[in-house]
């Protein structure tokens, strides 16, 4: 069945996808956003039932290979000591995000001149800074005015979240150490916030948050988005970009509610499908005009895979702290975020607080780390573990390389026959240097915290999950795919506005910059509307 | 789900989870033996059916003194699913919650409660000049 075009076709409806359709409502064009999951009901997640823990690892997974669920695609990651996580649905990946909302720094968009690696951004920070406070104000953002390691951000936050007893620990061995710590920003209610409810510490924010205190774009900028008038179809998967005679996009086909193949025309597609989902769609829309797959003259696509190696230290302490009790996130240090070169590595990363655990998440940690064994000893162990645990994470900055990449496995196959991604990554030498100063003065901060036994990680295996650099920006057709205020350079009626387009990584979460991009290439498309093609 | 497992398979699975947690006067805590903890690891034990009677299988043919040391030198993945089974099942029975101070209820609807904490904590970081690196000035 065919129907009559559309103005804009938005493909997903996470992060991105949300904050466009949201900003490009005001135009009252028609905009359809198709998304292959489902609407979640927070009363299905985990939080509302005792076995919490449990469906961690079942339909709760982050791993999407794990969870299986129909609306999940497979992904072949043999290749990557990181494996991809994520979550397909309305909301995307948010739904199951931790939260923690900081900033790209002013100095990432601009790391070929300052470091000479990588490239620099073709946009900087103040030209996003209105969308990141505009996202801000939409998601709605928990933290407090004045982190030296900021320049100062122009609009009120809620109250910073909770420090905890784990969070003032961590901060006390940063203070020890003479170390730059702050709140960090969060995107979680610690008050009510449009028609949401405040963070009642339920600590599992990302099996999905029942409260919904967690700004998770189904519930913080969706509902705004239906009520202007986009309209959402879900449990729509779309198999590919339709391209006419003149190379421009005529729409998608894609597999309706009931498995069945519809065609959708529009004048404007949007991709939203994130750093693994776009490049995967657009190698999968081949046509005689576009061998290679969609966009892709400059061969780029599914290139520069770029996913923020982590490295987990984890202190035991003997006193109590917060357990699984609070949100994950609170607190984050960048005391090494800018390059030192004395440090042996160029760029940096951020400490991020990961609270505390379960009991069933602590005694597994204990038992794979040998510190609880089998038998009569289990118990007095695991009390030692128990409630006394806390643990930071450092983000490091990924550096793009061309041999990190996004392409079709030969035999993988989605549940209505979609060839599946295949992910190829390596660590640099580079990130390699990073993880172990992380790993290193990580340790040092948790004992000048009081820890007595100290567990580390590196890289965190089931943590790619920011997913960039697949389909860079820039100004130049044959070093990128994108131009720079998001429109492919190949075909002219065709946008990206998830993270593929990052053209470097930054040593931070990069949701809150996604989505400031995302509002900006939509700002973008709204002032040139009468020539949008040219 | 009916029980997928042989009479002689459960009995050994029985005899694995006693090992991994066995009851404790000392914490006044049952066992992962327990009757009905071991029935709920059997429920979520039956999808898995064939990686755990392979692993018994390995398990009965190789034997050994460090049974523990045994299975995971040769089922490391087998192993690690039943301890996580194991310990699922284990921490979610109200004795055991009760022994360990934890409200016997899921988190959700009534929360928890988190220390505020002390914001002066910040105060020597306030002190700190800004430091964020200005991105037209190349080695600054
Ligand atoms: C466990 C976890 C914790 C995280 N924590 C943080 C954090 O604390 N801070 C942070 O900044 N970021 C975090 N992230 C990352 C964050 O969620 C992502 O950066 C963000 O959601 C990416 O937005 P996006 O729009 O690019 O893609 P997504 O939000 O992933 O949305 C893509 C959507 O596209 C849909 N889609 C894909 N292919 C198709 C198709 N063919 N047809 C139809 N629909 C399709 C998908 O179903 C999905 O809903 C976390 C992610 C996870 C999984
Ligand atoms: S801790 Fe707060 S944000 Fe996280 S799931 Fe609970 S209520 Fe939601």
């Amino acid at each position: 069945m065919t129907e009559e075009p559309v103005d804009v076709l938005i493909i997903g409806a996470g992060a991105s996808g949300a904050a466009v359709a949201w900003s490009l409502a005001d135009t009252r064009m028609r905009i359809v956003c198709l998304e292959q999951g489902g609407t979640s009901n927070p009363s299905d997640f985990p939080s509302a039932g005792r076995d919490w823990e449990a469906r961690r690892s079942s339909d709760f997974s982050i791993s999407p290979n794990q969870r299986k669920r129909p609306t999940d695609y497979p992904i072949a990651e043999d290749n990557s000591p990181i494996k991809i996580v994520n979550f397909n649905g309305v909301g995307g990946s948010t739904v199951m995000f931790a939260g923690q909302f900081p900033r790209f720094h002013p100095s990432d968009f601009r790391v070929k001149s300052l470091d000479g690696v990588a490239d620099d951004w073709p946009v900087d920070y103040a030209t996003l800074e209105p969308f990141f406070e505009q996202n801000d104000r939409m998601m709605g953002v928990s933290g407090l005015a004045g982190d030296p390691a900021y320049p100062p951000k122009g609009h009120d936050h809620m109250p910073p979240l909770p420090l905890g007893k784990a969070g003032q620990a961590v901060a006390r061995g940063f203070n020890k150490q003479g170390w730059h710590w702050w709140p960090a920003d969060v995107a979680i209610n610690s008050v009510a916030y449009d028609g949401r409810d405040k963070c009642i510490n339920l600590g599992a924010c990302i099996s999905g948050c029942a409260q919904g205190a967690k700004a998770s774009v189904d519930v913080s900028y969706w509902p705004h988005a239906l009520r202007a008038g986009v309209e959402l179809r879900t449990h729509c998967r779309v198999r590919e970009i339709t391209v006419g005679d003149d190379g421009m996009a005529t729409g998608a086909i894609y597999y309706d509610q009931d498995d069945t193949e519809q065609i959708i025309k529009a004048h404007v597609v949007i991709m939203a499908s994130n750093g693994v989902g776009t490049p995967r769609l657009l190698l999968n829309s081949k046509s005689k005009a576009f061998p290679d797959g969609l966009a892709n003259s400059s061969g780029l696509v599914g290139k520069n895979l770029m996913l923020h190696p982590y490295a987990g230290i984890q202190g035991i302490f003997e006193e109590e702290l917060d357990g699984y009790k609070g949100p994950h996130k609170g607190i984050q240090s960048q005391e090494f975020y800018e390059t030192d070169l004395s440090r042996g590595f160029v760029r940096g990363y951020t400490y991020e607080l990961s609270r505390g655990s379960g009991p069933v998440n602590t005694a597994l940690t204990g038992l794979s780390k040998g510190r609880i064994p089998w038998g009569a000893n289990h118990h007095g162990a695991f009390r030692k573990m128990y409630n006394r645990t806390t643990s930071i994470f450092a983000v490091c900055e990924d550096l793009p390389e061309e041999h990190n990449t996004v392409t079709l496995d030969a035999s993988l196959t989605d549940g209505h026959g979609i060839p599946a991604p295949k992910i190829d990554y390596t660590l640099s030498d580079n990130s390699r240097k990073m993880l172990d100063h992380a790993l290193a003065r990580g340790s040092e901060v948790l004992r000048a915290a009081g820890a007595t036994d100290i567990l580390t990680t590196a890289p965190l295996q089931m943590a790619g999950w920011h997913l960039m650099g697949t389909a860079r920006m820039g100004t130049d057709p044959q070093r990128s795919v994108v131009n720079e205020w998001g429109r492919s350079h190949d075909v002219k009626n065709l946008f990206i506005v998830d993270g593929s387009i990052f053209v470097t990584s930054a040593g931070v979460n990069p949701t809150s910059t996604l989505q400031a991009l995302a509002l900006y290439i939509a700002d973008q498309m709204k002032q040139r509307l009468a020539n949008l093609f040219d | 789900m009916s029980n997928p497992f042989s009479e002689q398979e459960t009995q050994s699975l029985l005899i694995l989870v006693g090992m991994i947690i066995p009851a404790s006067e000392e914490f006044g805590v049952p066992g992962a033996d327990d009757e009905t903890i071991f029935a709920d690891i059997l429920k979520s034990a039956s999808p898995h059916h064939s990686t755990l009677a392979g692993m018994l299988a390995v398990l009965d043919a190789e034997g050994g003194d460090d049974i523990a040391q045994t299975l995971r030198q040769s089922q490391p993945s087998g192993t690690a699913l039943l301890e996580k089974l194991t310990v699922e099942s284990y921490y979610r029975d109200d004795r055991v919650m009760r022994s360990l101070d934890m409200e016997t209820r899921p988190p959700f609807p009534k929360g928890f409660d988190l220390d505020q904490g002390d914001m002066s904590l910040l105060d020597p970081v306030r002190d700190r000049p800004v430091f964020y690196r200005k991105q037209h000035d190349p080695g600054e």
